[in-house]
């Protein structure tokens, strides 16, 4: 990421879901997964059809299944959580290869490894075709407040100076011959972290003395008006209208 | 960054309904938060609200060893309210939030309500609540100010975990033993708050030392001391 315009998740792909405009995706994912969590659990086959929506979709953006399944494994403790369910969970319980399971607790389980995982993959996909300034763009026409926007942009623009910061931190005292690898030897860490609080702040009160001195009044210039199109907006649409299609069609069947 | 685990809520822990109602009342305390934070900082809020949450986001890639095998990273929410007050504090952790959430996927979109509730509002709330208490009575120093910031933590974190607890009860979609959640989320989070104490106490003696007039805990007790007096006297 030394370029800072990326981020980790972001796959650089010049497919049709990467040249959407970020608003339209924003509200697709967000539209998407409330669908998939307003779901009943019951409705086992529903939850099929919203992964083979987001298959789709993966596929136009040029998403590999692997890499999909490998990052999706940032969900795991609550898989474990989800194991333990039918052990722990009350109410009418089921015998199954000789372990008493509870029902509730099995569906429980169900709920949150499906409604979990399709949430984590359709999160990934809007990480993964949007570039962390189109994403606070997005924000901002979705009339975020400016300050959050306003935040958030220093933030990530800032952010990989401060870790390249810590990092040469690091290196100097390696250098110096101290390497702290257990917990009571956390002292160099932290006083590491305090010295990368005080060069952040005051990296902040120069940043906001530069942008004083350029005429700096409380708020940045809005970035080119050029929005989604009307194609976009129906275009990223298909998402959410078909996983609600798919949900209602569940729930009335 | 590729072993990082979720800490957040995902989406289908908590039913709809109640994280609807969560992300309505993050909205508003938010909402409040913006004002305060303007009163702190003024026009300033943007660079510098955003360079302290660039900070905490730093903070929080920065993997230290607790044994061989085992690693942790720190939270910052602590930190940040001992360091920059409740107010731009809240709004740091919010935003880390946010962006972890669209950017890295961690947390479910739905969630996000009652992730910021946990870990920006609640936790930030109780740590406040205690540096403010604490502060009254001890020694207006670096190992006062650490001292504080470890209690802070510590409760801060355990508090935060909690506000799963009661979310839980509130729209869990399974059944549980709410003593036996509440246990082992407490048990869980007092050894995380333990190790972020102890490396929160420390970053704050660090910067109390060296630019105590930073520190928002000890601001309120500072004498203000003319700019051209403290030229004279160095």
């Amino acid at each position: 990421m030394g370029a800072g315009h990326a981020h980790p998740l972001y796959l650089d792909r010049s497919g049709p879901v990467h040249r959407l405009a970020p608003e339209v995706k924003i509200l697709a994912t967000l539209l998407f997964t409330v669908v998939v969590v307003a779901t009943p659990r019951e409705e086992l086959w529903a939850f099929g059809g919203y992964a083979v929506l987001l298959a789709v979709v993966a596929g136009a953006a040029g998403v590999p299944m692997k890499w999909l399944a490998k990052r999706a494994s940032i969900e795991l403790p609550f898989v474990l959580l989800a194991v333990a369910l039918p052990f722990a969970g009350h109410g009418e319980r089921v015998g199954w290869l000789g372990m008493s399971l509870s029902v509730d607790g099995l569906y429980g389980a169900w709920n949150i490894v499906a409604k979990g995982t399709l949430g984590v993959v359709a999160s990934l996909l809007l990480a993964a075709s949007t570039t962390m300034r189109d994403l606070i763009v997005g924000l901002d026409r979705l009339r975020c407040p400016a300050v959050f926007t306003q935040i958030a942009t220093f933030m990530l623009r800032y952010l990989d100076i401060l870790a390249d910061d810590a990092r040469r931190m690091r290196i100097a005292r390696l250098s110096r011959g101290y390497d702290p690898r257990f917990l009571w030897q956390v002292r160099a860490f932290a006083v590491s972290v305090g010295s990368l609080f005080l060069r952040a702040y005051e990296r902040g009160e120069r940043v906001y003395l530069a942008m004083v001195s350029r005429g700096y009044d409380g708020r940045l210039p809005r970035p080119d008006a050029g929005g989604a199109t009307a194609a976009q907006w129906a275009q990223s649409a298909v998402l959410p209208v078909a996983a609600a299609a798919i949900a209602v069609t569940a729930v009335l069947r | 960054m590729d072993d990082v685990q979720a800490m957040h809520i995902a989406n289908g822990i908590v039913d709809g309904p109640v994280s609807a109602l969560f992300a309505v009342l993050a909205v508003l305390a938010l909402a409040f938060c913006v004002w305060r934070a303007r009163a702190d900082l003024d026009d300033r809020l943007a660079p510098m609200a955003g360079l302290v949450a660039a900070f905490i986001f730093a903070v929080q890639m920065l993997n230290f060893q607790v044994l061989p095998g085992v690693s942790g990273h720190l939270l910052g929410g602590a930190l940040a309210v001992v360091l920059v007050g409740p107010w731009v504090g809240a709004l740091c952790v919010s935003t880390v939030l946010i962006v972890q959430c669209l950017l890295f996927a961690d947390g479910g979109l739905t969630a996000l309500g009652l992730n910021i509730t946990n870990m920006a509002l609640i936790g930030t709330a109780a740590g406040y609540l205690l540096v403010a208490a604490l502060m009254r009575f001890l020694p207006k120093t670096p190992g006062g100010v650490g001292a504080t910031a470890f209690i802070a933590s510590v409760v801060g974190v355990v508090v935060a975990s909690q506000g799963f607890v009661l979310e839980y009860w509130l729209g869990g979609t399974t059944q549980l033993s709410m003593t036996t959640i509440a246990g082992t989320m407490a048990g869980v989070h007092v050894l995380i708050g333990l190790g972020e104490g102890l490396i929160a106490a420390t970053t704050v003696a660090t910067v109390a030392r060296v630019r105590p007039d930073l520190v928002y805990a000890l601001r309120r007790y500072r004498k203000t001391v003319p700019a051209v007096e403290m030229a004279d006297a160095s």
